[in-house]
């Protein structure tokens, strides 16, 4: 039973996502779920449609699914993305990140342990999708 | 050398909160040592055969006198009293407690030291080249750069899962003392018919069991395009390199599979993509680094002149000390493999004199050397009896600098968990039938570099000899190459022939090296000599 944790304001989407190569021949689908073998650029002339875009993480120490969520949003997709799989605690600022902002986990996450993780840096080097100012941006005030 | 600012402290006093958790959620069981195994090796501790081991980061091997006296202190407050120093230019503790763990941490980041992505399948600690600042040949103090990129890939959200690890290695010489092109990334400063500097990149480079030389990727790089160019690279590893199998998953499998211009195409294509992003830093941020590099003052009419009385002394001038670019100074380099000994390793002791010298005479600044050595980077040639006296009453003035007792080795079965074989004490034997110094000199510049294992940290496919550790039906026995390079005419060693015992494989080096005696021309290396009359000689005199 996954344990999902959304960080958006808009209803959860439940319709179910379909594999990339369903999706291709679907006109009317609106979530899809991509592997991490699968190029998440064949969804770009489809991003307006889309509502949830859900990536698997098979093992947590797969990181192919942190560049897709990052071509995703560097491509302009606003809707839902969901890390879905083997998702653990620590793996979860990173994601953020990477513009994940829902993840459906295999085992519970520590509420508590997230909270405390994702406060903990004030400040980040480099520049991502999440538009957190790098400490390069800061510097120069 | 860089300063953190208040900026970088928070962010390394957070990794220490952090990871001060991470220890107790796995203490109290509710992380899984399958789960933790890569949080902690992002933060450099090892379970290694007899105690967790663990490698503190010193950023392109640059660090203080007061960095020094800190490691000093945790070799001798919470280890057996010394320290390793490493071929990647860090320092590993190999008996630590991993309940001490997040304490010492906590006094690391009180000197601006952490642990930060000395292991795992991220971008590595970056090195560079220890001469940076000081020498005579240099297009522009590299490090700044390195210094970029060690921010850039702090953290890293999209590159902290990697296939495998990432080794970044950046020089602005042609001179390669960093072995650039046996980095997954080489980054060589120059300079193009605009007079403009940027970089040469080399992507592909590694040891290992599978080892290659970096072919070049992009000729040209400006320097504003910099960090996008690095995301490009590390993009495209991250989506195609393999993960179904861990021996070909470093990026040079993936370079060498899909081949070098399709590679090159692919990152260029990302690159149009990156460059949009405002990936990097601005100019200014370059320039606020820069300046914490700035020369030292160097004091100028000193004199170039040396009192060679002793002649001791003028063996260790000759031999330790390299040209630097301001007059009357000179680079020193420290000895680390003293005739009896483990090559890298310095006691408590010898590392806070280090420091303190470093503090006297070198604008408080030192460097760790790829070879495993210590350099003193702007030391007064007036300076140089007195730093000469005090090293050898330590045990340091040992003059083999590039000479065959200058062994490199990986720990080895003594210590890790991965080796085959035994790496120190056959560099001990190699050293003891080597022993005399004026030999070594006759023999003159020869790169001696031990592996006790296939992944090769010991560099053995670089070494002019090198010697790979392996384990044949539960005996440790030693297989001889000739003819590597890590230098600028990096060349792979070849393997001359079936294996030895370590007695037996000290008894080949000794054959081999007198065949170079008998075939050498004037002015020749040993690794000259192989390259003109090929394995042939070597290999008749040491199995016939």
């Amino acid at each position: 039973m996954s344990d999902l944790i959304r960080f958006r304001d808009d209803a959860a989407h439940d319709e179910p996502a379909v594999t990339l190569d369903a999706f291709a021949g679907q006109s009317n689908a609106t979530a899809v779920r991509l592997e991490p073998t699968d190029d998440p650029r064949a969804l770009i002339p489809h991003l307006g449609r889309l509502s949830l875009v859900e990536v698997a993480f098979a093992k947590f120490r797969d990181g192919r699914g942190y560049s897709i969520g990052s071509i995703l949003r560097e491509a302009g997709y606003t809707g839902e993305l969901r890390a879905a799989g083997d998702v653990l605690v620590d793996q979860i600022p990173p994601m953020r990140r990477c513009g994940f902002d829902s993840f459906a986990a295999d085992a519970p996450v520590n509420r508590a342990t997230l909270g405390k993780l994702l406060s903990l840096y004030d400040d980040v080097y480099q520049k991502t999708v999440d538009g957190r100012a790098p400490v390069w941006a800061k510097r120069r005030g | 050398m860089y300063k953190y600012d208040e900026y970088d402290q928070a962010i390394v006093d957070a990794r220490v909160e952090e990871f001060r958790d991470q220890v107790n959620r796995r203490i109290s069981g509710e992380m899984t040592e399958d789960q933790f195994k890569p949080l902690r090796l992002m933060n450099g501790l090892y379970l290694q055969l007899h105690a967790y081991m663990l490698r503190v980061a010193i950023p392109y091997g640059t660090l203080s006198g007061r960095q020094m006296h800190m490691l000093a202190h945790i070799a001798r407050k919470y280890d057996k009293d010394y320290g390793h120093f490493t071929t990647r230019q860090n320092i590993q503790y190999n008996w630590i407690k991993l309940s001490d763990a997040p304490d010492i941490l906590t006094e690391l980041a009180t000197v601006e030291m952490h642990a930060i992505q000395t292991s795992g399948n991220c971008i590595r600690n970056i090195s560079s080249d220890q001469y940076a600042g000081a020498a005579a040949d240099e297009i522009e103090d590299p490090r700044p750069y390195a210094e970029l990129l060690r921010q850039w890939s702090t953290f890293h959200p999209e590159f902290s899962y990697l296939p495998r690890k990432f080794k970044i290695a950046v020089i602005a010489a042609e001179e390669d003392r960093a072995a650039m092109k046996l980095h997954d990334i080489g980054l060589q400063i120059v300079r193009n018919d605009a007079g403009e500097t940027g970089f040469r990149v080399y992507v592909g480079g590694g040891m290992g069991r599978t080892p290659m030389i970096a072919p070049v990727i992009r000729d040209f790089l400006p320097k504003a395009d910099f960090l996008s160019y690095m995301e490009a690279c590390l993009r495209v590893y991250n989506r195609y390199g393999r993960r179904d199998n861990m021996y070909k998953a470093r990026i040079k499998i993936l370079v060498h599979e899909i081949g070098r211009d399709e590679y090159a195409r692919q990152v260029e294509e990302e690159f149009l993509h990156t460059k949009t992003l405002g990936l990097d830093a601005p100019e200014a941020e370059f320039a606020r680094i820069a300046a914490l590099f700035a020369s030292p003052a160097f004091e100028t009419g000193l004199t170039d002149e040396i009192d060679r009385g002793d002649p001791d002394f003028a063996v260790w001038v000759d031999q330790q000390t390299v040209a630097h670019k301001a007059p009357g100074y000179a680079i020193v380099n420290i000895s680390l493999k003293p005739t009896v000994g483990i090559p890298g390793d310095a006691s408590s002791a010898q590392i806070d004199l280090m420091a303190d010298l470093a503090t006297e005479y070198s604008f408080d600044e030192m460097r760790v050397t790829h070879a495993q050595n210590i350099v003193l980077p702007h030391v007064k040639k007036a300076d140089l009896y007195a730093v000469w006296q005090k090293l050898d009453a330590a045990g340091l003035a040992t003059p083999n600098l590039d000479l065959i007792g200058d062994i490199i080795a990986c720990p080895g079965l003594d210590y890790c968990a991965l080796a085959n074989a035994r790496s120190i004490p056959l560099a001990q034997k190699i050293a003891a039938r080597f022993a005399d110094l004026g030999a070594q000199r006759d023999l003159g510049e020869l790169k001696l570099k031990i592996s006790g294992c296939i992944n090769a940290c010991g560099h053995h496919h670089a070494g002019h000899i090198g010697i790979l550790g392996v384990d044949r039906k539960g005996e440790e026995n030693y297989q001889l190459s000739f003819g590597g390079s890590a230098a600028e005419d990096t060349s792979l060693a070849k393997i001359v022939g079936p294996g030895f015992s370590e007695d037996g494989v000290v008894d080949a080096i000794e054959t081999a090296v007198s065949v170079y005696k008998s075939l050498r021309s004037d002015g020749e290396r040993f690794i000259d000599t192989y390259r003109r009359v090929g394995e042939a000689p070597f290999k008749k005199a040491i199995y016939e």
